[in-house]
């Protein structure tokens, strides 16, 4: 490494001057009202911040765009970073879905796309007819077999309707994991106790957006309350695109919705 | 067949789910089912001979209830190295969750203990007397306690005690079928697995469960006899290979039912199902369960019960054939619980399972859990003996 010498005409007295000058010039900085001191999170869920809740009186839907989603794994980026996730672990996760002219569907998700899709797959021999990411996270079940199989109560639905999991009181015998269609649960391996996505339940209830809809560069991913006729996922719910739930067929009713979702996705 | 080759398989490009790479329930949980099961089939033998009166069971009838006894007390055993959190273990019983399945265990199990551990007492009363009587010291408290203290022989009193031994016995029943029949449904009750969720669960685990316990029995009895340098009653050991063969041709017939009923049926997840079959079970659930541990058995079984063989000869067959159907209820707890987890619910793919030895699930564990029963069944023979002269020689 180069290691610059200070310069020759920088004497000592000159130097001082030149500290004293940012000293002084700084501390007027610090003094001067900039409005930077009373930062405040900007209001991202309307009619949450500063009001009462209303437990009883709320009603959220997620929609998963997968015609928009590039594969970038920021969602699970920040996923991981909020919930300190361990390897191997995911509480959400991006799959690659390839169309062969075959019809033969080829899916892959390395670290649960956490890497993000950088480069195409090099093990499919034949001609590529078509190619998409689809996000995976928690379904928020409205029948909820993690909820039903919980032989302590552990994991339990929250009267406005978010799939909880109480870490104090979950034993850790996996049954949840089991019954889960979606495979969206796992044991934690160091506090031993189930854990899975709780669509940022500690964020929502602050007015904010779960973290992976906060980051998604696209719009893929969106979150929103129903109670509110002018959000936008109340917008796509009641209007006329098509949107499908997963495993529709298990009867777990989920609160999970996606646009664009091709017949292959499972 | 392999798998790769079927039409259905073509969907198939091994896509796993992230978070089904792990298969979280082991072999601690294949223990269980296999254990509770044990302790079932044991119970039939004892409710055939003190509710059912079939008098040739008499050599094996307190045997049985002693080796109920011993599996039953490690019942749990597996289930706490499995837990995540096993300190908490007795949220189950505290605050159980009425909607899941899971959360009546301890009550069954509970409930369980206390009629087999109640029977065990009022069975061996006579003798707990008689030792009492004849021991010193701690061994003297110890027979007091067993014997509620009361040293009453009197005709009166063995009457009563037989009506409380059949009534016992007669309320054990549904309580074993319960404990087992609802360890099926465990499986049966989960809808995400396509392999487990059938209604066929609880009676397939309720009559292999029948299958291992008896088994389990007529091994024993034999090896310990052997040991012993003792006499084999072989009338006993053939009401032993009758009931073993019906309950087997129940087991294996729903067994292939289900198997059966997927591949006609070719419901949603059939070619998921039949993958793993052909696939990663194929050597696991056809050759050895199907092939080597329930056809050779159905045939000898046939044949012991269809002709006439050499007592020796009979006795010895019975032994093998036991210890074959051991290890066939053993593999097909294998097949059903670690199996049916390899298949994701992607239902593009498979994950792979490889035991461990040093976990706390792991092989050295499973041999140790495996191996309490067999002390606790020593120390329990210390208290109360296995055979008497009364029960030595066979009662016609």
């Amino acid at each position: 490494m180069k290691i610059l010498n200070p310069s020759p005409e920088m004497d000592r007295r000159s130097f001082v001057k030149k500290v004293l000058n940012g000293t002084i010039a700084g501390s007027l900085f610090l003094a001067w009202p900039m409005g930077g001191g009373s930062f405040e999170t900007p209001e991202e869920i309307p009619g949450i911040k500063g009001k009462d809740y209303d437990l009883l009186n709320q009603e959220f839907a997620f929609i998963v765009d997968i015609t928009r989603c590039i594969g970038c794994g920021s969602c699970c980026v920040a996923d991981k970073r909020e919930y300190n996730v361990p390897d191997g672990n995911y509480r959400t996760w991006v799959e690659r879905y390839v169309k062969g002219f075959s019809d033969q569907i080829y899916v892959d998700s390395p670290h649960g796309g956490l890497d993000g899709y950088q480069h195409p797959r090099t093990d499919i021999d034949e001609e590529i007819r078509d190619t998409f990411f689809v996000p995976k996270l928690c379904n928020m079940c409205k029948e909820a077999p993690c909820v039903q199989v919980c032989p302590v109560g552990a994991t339990f639905i929250s009267p406005d309707g978010f799939v909880l999991v109480d870490e104090k009181r979950c034993v850790g015998c996996a049954y949840c994991i089991q019954a889960c269609p979606y495979s969206a649960r796992f044991l934690n391996p160091i506090t031993k106790v189930a854990e899975k996505c709780t669509w940022c339940y500690h964020r929502v209830r602050k007015g904010l957006l779960p973290a992976c809809v906060e980051v998604c560069p696209t719009g893929a991913r969106k979150f929103g309350s129903m109670k509110d006729e002018t959000s936008e996922v109340y917008k796509i719910l009641k209007g006329p695109g098509v949107l499908t739930v997963l495993k529709k067929e298990m009867g777990t009713f989920p609160a999970l919705y996606y646009k664009g979702a091709r017949r292959e996705v499972i | 067949m392999d798998a790769a080759h079927t039409p259905a398989a073509m969907l198939v490009t091994n896509y796993v789910f992230p978070n089904d790479l792990h298969v979280h329930w082991s072999m601690m949980i294949v223990l269980y089912p296999y254990i509770t099961g044990l302790v079932d089939g044991a119970f039939i033998i004892a409710a055939l001979y003190y509710l059912f009166d079939v008098k040739s069971l008499r050599p094996v009838a307190r045997f049985s209830l002693l080796f109920a006894l011993a599996f039953l007390a490690i019942a749990t055993l597996p289930l706490l190295l499995h837990l995540g959190r096993p300190e908490r273990n007795f949220n189950m019983l505290l605050t159980p969750s009425p909607s899941s399945a899971m959360a009546g265990f301890g009550y069954i199990y509970a409930v369980s203990m206390g009629v087999v551990v109640f029977i065990i007492l009022f069975v061996y009363r006579e003798d707990l007397v008689e030792l009492r009587a004849t021991s010193k010291g701690w061994l003297q408290l110890l027979y007091r306690a067993l014997t509620f203290d009361s040293i009453d022989l009197s005709k009166d009193a063995r009457k009563l005690d037989q009506k409380i031994i059949r009534f016992l016995v007669g309320i054990g029943i549904p309580i074993a079928v319960v404990l087992h029949g609802y360890v099926g449904f465990i499986f049966g009750g989960v809808k995400a697995n396509p392999t487990w969720s059938t209604p066929l669960m609880p009676v397939i685990f309720l009559f292999s469960a029948c299958v291992s316990g008896i088994s389990a029995i007529i091994l024993a009895y034999i090896v310990i006899r052997k040991a012993k340098g003792r006499s084999i009653d072989h009338e006993c050991i053939k009401t032993c290979i009758k009931t073993l063969t019906l309950f087997f041709i129940m087991a294996f017939t729903f067994e292939m039912l289900e198997v059966f009923s997927h591949s006609y049926l070719k419901s949603g997840y059939h070619h998921m199902v039949e993958g793993l079959l052909n696939g990663p079970l194929a050597s696991s659930f056809w050759l050895w369960q199907v092939k080597i541990c329930s056809v050779i058995p159905l045939f000898v079984l046939g044949v012991m019960v269809l002709f006439t063989i050499n007592k020796h000869v009979y006795n010895f067959t019975a032994a093998i054939v036991s210890a074959i159907l051991l290890l066939q209820v053993l593999i097909m707890r294998w097949n059903v619980v670690i199996g049916g987890q390899l298949m994701s619910k992607s239902a593009r793919g498979y994950t792979e399972f490889h035991p461990e030895w040093f976990d706390k699930e792991g092989i050295v564990a499973v041999i140790i859990v495996m191996a309490i029963p067999f002390i606790i069944l020593f120390v329990l023979s210390r208290i109360f003996p296995f055979w008497t002269a009364d029960n030595e020689i066979n009662v016609k």
